[in-house]
């Protein structure tokens, strides 16, 4: 993918996170590009999802500095942060649905609670949205009634709902077939190709990585630091780190028999 | 040949410094012999030097072999003794190496031996102490904060959604109809059997409908009401909230900006603190109602007395009283269940855990109240 503009639309310099005084990792930077598909990549337990808390506000970091464009994310006041967060849209690892609403519901409730719409300007909205991400049917179930698929298509329709700036990816392609999770790749293109969004998502399906990210950070479990940077398929074919490339291999870590 | 009187499914025949182990019949965690790790006997011969296994009798087998075999070879170790695993079925010898690796791959770290002292108890009760100050904090934020945010809703500037608070309060009252109905009409019935005993001695019968009218209006029915409403919706709000914990919910509403305290516990303090003092009311009837029907049916007491007398006894000053305590009875329940709801961690237990404890703390605490109340009205006389 050639974007004639490296524009970094969020920095992140020397993050560190962890739960109290447990480290899970530290001084990642990256910037990710207006555009891209960034992947946030790593072995299962490495800390992926705890970084993605600190960039959606979930958590905040114990050290370093998450910018969006000019702005220092975790300077700003509570306040400002929420209405910051309104740009983003998340999915969360099996979607993360209200289980009390409905499908629909789900996607309405944010333009319910931040735009003057009326009902049935939602409502379309909320139509168009779901349709958008592929669900024709089961727009008035719960929840527990739908599949797995189809749940992370609403919750993604739901991270879409205030047509946001980034799109924040938790496992999209978890618990997924390969046939449902490669649609759900091509849809997350077609999105970011119709928007313009930017995409950063945490995964470590070696064929979502390489099908549509094109740019990315490795996190190791063992160091609790970044120790690749770049797109995945190039990570596949030059990186002379060990663990990265044996991930994206697929292999056993050289010198399994006396690892780190 | 020696057999090895811990386990009846080997033998093992010495010859010089090796030792030959024949495994004989089933080897299977259903059988008798279970799970033996019993390996001191194959041991106890100082001049050891090789240990090999003989498989050719061996029935089926399962994890009891590869935990027997395992035993072996880690007890060997150490003394460098040689175990030849060339005996062993080969897909056992493939399992007992992938439990080799694993055991390499984790690098056995041994961490500093932490002082294993058990922490002081003036330590242990100041940890206590802090964790229940910033326990009193957070509920006054809670409630200040809902104070001010009951206001902004009722001048609309809340994020509540309309829907939400008309839902929660078709739950906290319509739907508690019946159960607060039941509870009145039985205490109302049994306040009317006590009566009896004692006033009926003084053949002071009439007195039962005061009893039953003052008792009911003044405490009961507030009390009785608030703790089926504890148990029913209290216990539901903590347990809700504390599954919407587990399942990210929560996270998804924090990410998108949108208040927890107006979006979740807005809608269900104000329904409660409103549908409480109605039901009360509501109680409060049913429950001389009952008093009414035992009064009149068993114990001959003419129903215009009965009426009359109760009328009497139950003025406006009681009913405010009353009404006061269940609003604060209301408050208190849907309060106490949205903030242990709001707090609780993100396991399946968790989610019991908090309506367990949102259902007891409502409970004393609506005794705990009562007690407050009963005591402040008798300083104040009223």
């Amino acid at each position: 993918m050639n974007h004639e503009q490296k524009e970094p639309v969020l920095q992140v310099q020397g993050l560190a996170v962890g739960y109290g005084d447990q480290g899970i990792q530290h001084d990642v930077s990256f910037d990710v590009n207006r555009g891209s598909v960034f992947a946030i990549m790593g072995p299962s337990g490495c800390g992926k999802s705890t970084l993605l808390k600190a960039l959606i506000g979930l958590l905040r970091p114990s050290a370093g500095a998450v910018r969006f464009g000019t702005k220092d994310y975790w300077a700003l006041s509570q306040d400002q942060r929420d209405d910051f967060g309104r740009g983003f849209g998340v999915l969360f690892q099996g979607g993360a649905l209200w289980s009390s609403m409905t499908a629909a519901e789900n996607v309405a409730l944010p333009l319910q609670m931040f735009t003057r719409l009326g009902v049935a300007a939602i409502d379309s909205l909320v139509q168009l949205k779901l349709s958008l991400v592929g669900l024709d049917s089961g727009r008035e179930s719960m929840p527990s009634d739908l599949s797995g698929g189809m749940r992370q298509r609403v919750g993604l329709a739901r991270a879409l709902a205030l047509d946001p700036q980034i799109l924040f990816l938790d496992e999209p392609s978890a618990g997924l077939d390969p046939i449902a999770s490669k649609r759900f790749d091509d849809l997350i293109i077609q999105l970011r190709d119709g928007f313009g969004v930017t995409v950063v998502m945490v995964s470590h399906e070696l064929p979502s990585l390489f099908g549509i990210c094109d740019d990315g950070v490795f996190l190791d479990a063992a160091t609790h630091t970044a120790i690749g940077h770049g797109a995945p398929s190039v990570l596949r074919d030059s990186s002379d780190h060990p663990v990265v490339h044996a991930f994206m291999q697929r292999e056993r870590p050289a010198g399994n028999e006396a690892p780190a | 040949m020696t057999i090895a009187p811990t386990n009846p499914r080997l033998t093992t025949r010495v010859n010089g410094g090796d030792t030959l182990v024949t495994l004989m019949g089933d080897w299977t965690t259903q059988d008798d012999g279970g799970v033996s790790t019993a390996t001191a006997a194959l041991f106890d011969r100082k001049e050891l030097r090789a240990i090999e296994f003989d498989s050719s009798g061996l029935g089926r087998w399962d994890s009891s072999l590869l935990v027997y075999l395992s035993a072996v070879r880690d007890a060997a170790a150490p003394r460098s003794i040689r175990v030849d695993d060339s005996g062993i079925p080969i897909a056992a010898r493939r399992l007992l190496a992938l439990l080799n690796q694993h055991q390499q791959a984790v690098p056995r770290v041994v961490a500093p031996a932490a002082p294993a002292r058990r922490a002081m108890f003036v330590e242990r009760s100041g940890l206590w102490a802090i964790a229940q100050w910033c326990e009193v904090v957070a509920m006054t934020v809670l409630v200040g904060g809902q104070l001010l945010q009951s206001v902004a809703a009722v001048l609309g500037r809340a994020r509540m959604r309309r829907v939400d608070f008309v839902g929660c309060m078709y739950d906290a009252g319509i739907a508690a109809l019946p159960m607060v109905a039941l509870v009145n009409v039985l205490v109302g019935a049994i306040l009317a059997f006590v009566g009896a005993i004692e006033l009926r001695r003084f053949g002071a019968d009439i007195y039962i409908a005061n009893l039953v009218g003052l008792a009911q209006v003044r405490e009961m029915a507030a009390v009785m009401t608030a703790i089926v409403m504890s148990g029913r919706t209290g216990g539901a709000y903590a347990a809700e909230i504390a599954s919407m914990q587990g399942s990210n919910e929560l996270d998804a509403l924090r990410v998108l900006g949108i208040p927890l305290q107006d979006y979740l516990v807005l809608p269900r303090v104000m329904a409660l603190t409103l549908m409480t003092p109605v039901l009360y009311l509501y109680g409060s009837a049913i429950g001389i109602l009952g008093g009414f029907a035992v009064a009149v049916s068993m114990l001959n007491i003419s129903p215009e007395l009965f009426i009359a007398q109760a009328r009497s006894a139950v003025t406006m000053h009681e009913i405010s009283f009353g009404l006061t305590k269940s609003i604060a009875f209301g408050a208190l329940i849907a309060l106490a269940g949205c903030r242990i709801g709001l707090k609780a961690g993100r396991s399946a237990t968790d989610v019991g855990h908090a309506a367990t404890s949102a259902v007891v703390v409502s409970i004393i605490g609506i005794i705990m109240l009562d007690a407050v109340f009963a005591v402040c009205a008798n300083a104040l006389d009223m």
